[in-house]
């Protein structure tokens, strides 16, 4: 090994009292956030495993309205991933009121998001007649065979990945509302998690939406 | 009767925290607005490179594998530049990283499973 090579490891694993270079704080969220990755990682994981598994599955999306619905909503959170770094931005150049509005303007993308799922939610459940473990007459009349799971894991995922939601915007208001006692690592960790949220939606749009668009309708 | 003074300080803030904690505070932050609003813009791109893909309906296996790779991609960008792991030290990045690509790579020994249980069906 090269003594640069060696150096580089020596300084990168040299301990010290933050062998890190983060707060312990900081470090628990990120092993909060790697558990919370894996327990959405099973999720997606067991959706594909029952899609697989099942002769046939709905795509009941069509690209318009539901597909530009959820891109919106998709919109909603990637922006409210900026509006976030940017207060974390402002808390590190000691601007904390400047932190705050933009902290605020975070929890208005993460509402706004939660409003359309709940009337994206509400359009399968009473409009379609989705149930977690039933599939409405219709759909089963287009897709025969289908396997009555859909609602089972749509519901579940994205209902855990909007809980998570909820809890975030909460997180980030009483962050919001206490910054001027909490120093700028607290600021940061409130980002990670809110950049987490955003981070499995990256994965729930596309698996849950984008491959069960509705084939016959709208595209072409 | 003796009186219990707890000392609930603790609770308390800090005299020194607040807008002068700040300064005693090690603040490490790298990254400039700009980078952020580009890395943003990127993200964007992406997810209309996928929207596109599902208006012009591609095949399911192929749809798949693209959408995973945007995907992954999508989020190293978040991971890096968002959540800051490019400006971390190299360590925290080795302990956090290859451990869960592992854990998540190991739940795809259900997949055999998963196609047996479809072959199995003697009806289709």
């Amino acid at each position: 090994m090269s003594a640069e090579a060696e150096g580089l490891l020596v300084n990168d694993w040299g301990g010290g009292t933050l062998p890190y270079r983060v707060g312990h704080r900081k470090l628990g969220m990120w092993l909060f956030i790697v558990s919370d990755a894996m327990t959405f990682s099973a999720l997606l994981i067991g959706y594909s495993y029952v899609r697989l598994a099942s002769d046939a599955w709905p795509t009941p999306f069509p690209f318009f309205p539901s597909i530009v619905f959820a891109t919106v909503m998709t919109l909603c959170l990637l922006s409210s991933s900026l509006t976030m770094v940017m207060a974390v931005s402002a808390s590190a150049h000691g601007n904390k009121q400047s932190a705050r509005r933009w902290i605020w303007l975070t929890i208005l993308g993460g509402v706004a998001f939660i409003v359309l799922h709940l009337i994206e939610w509400r359009h399968l459940i009473v409009d379609e007649g989705l149930k977690p473990f039933e599939l409405p007459e219709e759909w089963l009349a287009r897709w025969s065979q289908a396997s009555p799971l859909f609602g089972a894991t749509f519901f579940t995922i994205t209902g855990l990945h909007m809980f998570h939601v909820f809890t975030g915007v909460l997180y980030l208001a009483v962050v919001s509302l206490r910054i001027r006692r909490l120093r700028h690592e607290d600021v940061e960790i409130s980002g990670l998690y809110w950049h987490f949220v955003d981070l499995v939606w990256m994965f729930v749009f596309p698996m849950i939406y984008l491959l069960s668009v509705d084939m016959s309708s709208g595209g072409h | 009767m003796k009186t219990v003074r707890r000392d609930f300080s603790a609770f308390r803030p800090h005299p020194l925290e607040g807008s002068a904690m700040n300064s005693f505070e090690d603040v490490h932050f790298e990254g400039s607005n700009r980078l952020f609003v580009a890395v943003w813009l990127w993200l964007l791109g992406l997810t209309a490179v996928e929207i596109f893909l599902a208006y012009i309906h591609v095949p399911v296996h192929l749809m798949l594998t693209i959408l995973l790779g945007l995907s992954v991609v999508k989020a190293a960008l978040i991971m890096a530049y968002f959540m800051h792991l490019r400006f971390e030290r190299l360590s925290l990045v080795l302990t956090l990283v290859p451990v869960l690509v592992l854990c998540i790579c190991l739940l795809l020994v259900f997949f055999p499973d998963s196609v047996r249980l479809l072959n199995l069906r003697v009806y289709r």
